[in-house]
């Protein structure tokens, strides 16, 4: 049997494979929306790297 | 897998039959009701927290259901109701439907966890153990009250859709929760009375093979008539309202006459009318708990709103 670039199984297994990328697609897309709620929702955000931060700084120092 | 030739490849599982591992009928209850124990809660939650919520629930409910299937192949072959589910008609392996059962069982779990909170997960681990051991390995082969007990399974959405939004228990989520606990037997009974054959060929222990059909018909009327105030109860909660109420009212009058109807009935007469009454009632009973969560929603949309 002659090496083809697709097998016949690629076609079989075609539902599968498309259905489980949109589901994987779909999954990030779930993700990404929690994340932009979660972040949304908590309020004011501080990253702790090194950047100087004027809410620490006292009035007059 | 080394023996991957030995499958005929007419047979081979398509997407939609590992779609149908998961139970996608149950689901649209579980999705329907967690929805609405989420969305009367008295906590706001973020639209899209509550949509991943719910599909995390459903998730849940969809890999119960795979270990369910996993399990039960051997009735489902013997049911003419269940014999054309992927594992018993032989398109998916019965390893396959375990394995992506406890996959999508850890993955619902955690996942519910970090988009809500780990009271809802719990209960959710909680409600997947319940269905999947209790009633599935436990219950159900053992004893006719299967039904009353296993019944719990599908009582538990509502309480995790409230516990994702306040992460915890009250009367409300406990008399969702009740609600479907006492409507279970009744509508499960119903069904089994004109489905007569299947279980009996499965040697499944329902109430009409181990205790006749005339004390099944007797504990239609029983339940029926515990279910009424559960039902009427809730509507003296603060998640009852005139909508709720007036739904509660006409369907219990309704379920409770067709109960009484039934236990009134012998099997000549059941017979004699092809089970029309046992077969409405079964019907009515579907529509009855729809009517009772969409009420509650409707209700909640009334408070917000701010009519009531």
């Amino acid at each position: 049997m002659a090496i083809r670039a697709e097998h016949e199984l690629h076609r079989r297994r075609l539902s599968r494979n498309v259905g489980l990328g949109v589901v994987l697609v779909g999954f990030v897309g779930v993700i990404f929306g929690l994340t932009i709620a979660k972040v949304s929702t908590t309020g004011a955000i501080e990253g702790f790297d090194h950047v100087v931060r004027p809410a620490l700084v006292e009035a007059g120092e | 897998m080394s023996d991957a030739t030995n499958i005929s490849h007419d047979r081979e599982a398509s997407f939609g039959d590992y779609f149908a591992l998961l139970k996608p009928r149950v689901m649209s209850l579980v999705v329907f009701t967690a929805m609405v124990g989420l969305l009367v809660a008295p906590v706001a939650v973020h639209p899209m927290v509550g949509f991943a919520a719910i599909l995390f629930i459903a998730v849940g409910a969809g890999a119960s259901g795979a270990l369910n299937m996993w399990w039960d192949a051997d009735i489902d072959a013997v049911m003419r109701r269940t014999r054309l589910r992927p594992v018993p008609a032989g398109r998916v392996a019965p390893d396959e439907a375990l394995q992506i059962g406890l996959a999508l069982s850890g993955f619902s779990v955690v996942m519910l966890a970090l988009a809500t909170n780990l009271f809802a997960a719990g209960l959710l681990a909680f409600t997947i153990f319940f269905y999947a051991v209790i009633y599935s390995m436990w219950l159900k082969r053992w004893t006719p009250q299967n039904i009353v007990i296993g019944g719990a399974a599908g009582a538990f959405p509502p309480m995790i859709g409230w516990a994702a939004a306040t992460g915890g228990v009250a009367i409300e989520s406990i008399l969702m929760f009740a609600l479907i606990f006492m409507w279970t037997p009744p509508h499960f009974w119903a069904l089994a009375l004109f489905m007569r054959s299947d279980y009996d060929d499965a040697g499944v222990p329902m109430l009409t093979v181990t205790h006749g059909r005339k004390a099944t018909r007797a504990h239609i009327l029983a339940y029926t008539a515990l279910l009424v105030p559960v039902s009427m109860g809730l509507a003296f909660t603060s998640i009852g309202g005139p909508a709720y109420l007036a739904v509660a009212l006409v369907c219990n009058a309704w379920f409770l006459k067709g109960a009484i109807a039934i236990w009134r009935r012998d099997e000549v007469q059941a017979e004699a009318d092809n089970f029309r009454v046992e077969k409405e009632v079964f019907r009515f009973s579907l529509l009855y708990l729809f009517a009772h969560f969409g009420a509650l929603l409707v209700d909640a949309t009334l408070r917000m709103t701010g009519w009531i």
